[in-house]
């Protein structure tokens, strides 16, 4: 997933360090050894997720995916597109470029924007740790919500582009 | 027992791991080359993140931080946390801990809830890629509801909550 828009990230990250340093070397330290504790803080959680987004990925194969968000266009086909969305994480650089061809070969345009509005919005093997940065009741109601508000912005865009 | 209490989900998810290993082995494998592969994905992603919110945690006081996104910023603020999250492209994970540090220094939480909703929706650094892959149309649609909808997500969840919740989600700021 090494993408130009991680660079961006580290160079931006690399910039605010360097003027930092400069600044005030303790402080620069102080803050790193900050960055490390709060990473490991929820390290636990991060590992389980992973081992759960490993074995959704290793239980549902990329063609299920494909079939699912390739062929009908009944509202099933919808709701099965927004529950895939929802429960896996795909970096949006390689969901477009699938998305797109998916669409060339016939995909219906709501599946497709379903798709793509809960994978980046509703995070829902993710859903411990929003859980422990914004509280449960928070986290429910704005994936909740998050997915609702997918399906409204799937069928606009299906309206649109008919 | 409350370290098991504390980390019930990451040993259910290692006994789900291990069980596959014994009764799937082709999924086990399968399953723990993703996760090592991610794991690495993730790491990536999330150093530089880690990096500037602890340079936040020195840098900026909280005085700061409530001035442009506290209780008393109104629609500067709203604006600013807006801004903030559509130049931020990064997915929803590694979006939380920046979130978090938001929490702490004491911004609004309606705030910080417009600050996740837009750059989970709307990514100003990804446009450019998504016109070219999904077309214009689709991407401006998109755009434009998602503009709508990320307000609306966050005045319903904060009409929701009670000062409770908010004390319970600040203290919890503070012990990350």
């Amino acid at each position: 997933m090494s993408n130009i828009f991680s660079y961006y990230l580290y160079g931006i990250a690399v910039i605010l360090l360097s003027i930092s340093f400069v600044k005030n070397k303790s402080k620069t330290l102080i803050a790193l050894k900050k960055s490390l504790k709060m990473f490991l803080n929820i390290l636990p959680q991060f590992i389980a997720i992973l081992f759960l987004l490993g074995l959704l990925l290793a239980a549902i194969p990329s063609d299920v995916i494909k079939n699912t968000l390739g062929e009908n266009s009944s509202f099933s086909g919808i709701l099965l597109s927004a529950a895939l969305g929802s429960a896996t994480i795909i970096p949006v650089i390689i969901a477009f470029p699938i998305a797109s061809q998916l669409l060339q070969s016939g995909a219906g345009i709501v599946q497709i924007a379903v798709f793509i509005s809960t994978l980046t919005t509703v995070g829902l093997i993710t859903m411990p740790l929003e859980i422990k940065y914004l509280g449960k009741k928070t986290t429910y109601m704005r994936n909740m919500l998050a997915f609702l508000f997918s399906f409204i912005t799937a069928y606009i865009t299906g309206w649109a582009l008919r | 027992m409350r370290i098991f209490k504390k980390h019930l989900f990451l040993i259910v998810v290692l006994s789900a791991n291990f069980a596959a290993l014994i009764f799937l082995p082709q999924t086990g494998i399968k399953s723990i080359e993703f996760t090592l592969k991610n794991f690495m994905n993730f790491l990536f992603m999330l150093a530089p993140v880690f990096i500037c919110i602890g340079l936040m945690d020195v840098w900026i006081d909280r005085e700061t931080m409530v001035k442009l996104m506290g209780k008393n910023s109104n629609s500067k603020g709203i604006l600013i946390s807006f801004a903030f999250g559509v130049v931020t492209a990064v997915p929803l994970y590694a979006l939380l801990p920046v979130a978090g540090m938001l929490l702490k220094k004491g911004s609004k939480i309606s705030n910080v809830l417009i600050f996740i909703c837009s750059s989970a929706s709307i990514r100003i650094p990804l446009l450019l890629f998504e016109v070219s892959y999904m077309g214009w149309k689709f991407t401006a649609v998109r755009f434009v509801v998602n503009l709508f909808i990320v307000f609306a997500i966050a005045i319903i969840i904060d009409k929701n909550l009670n000062e409770k919740d908010k004390n319970e989600i600040y203290d919890n700021a503070y012990r990350l």
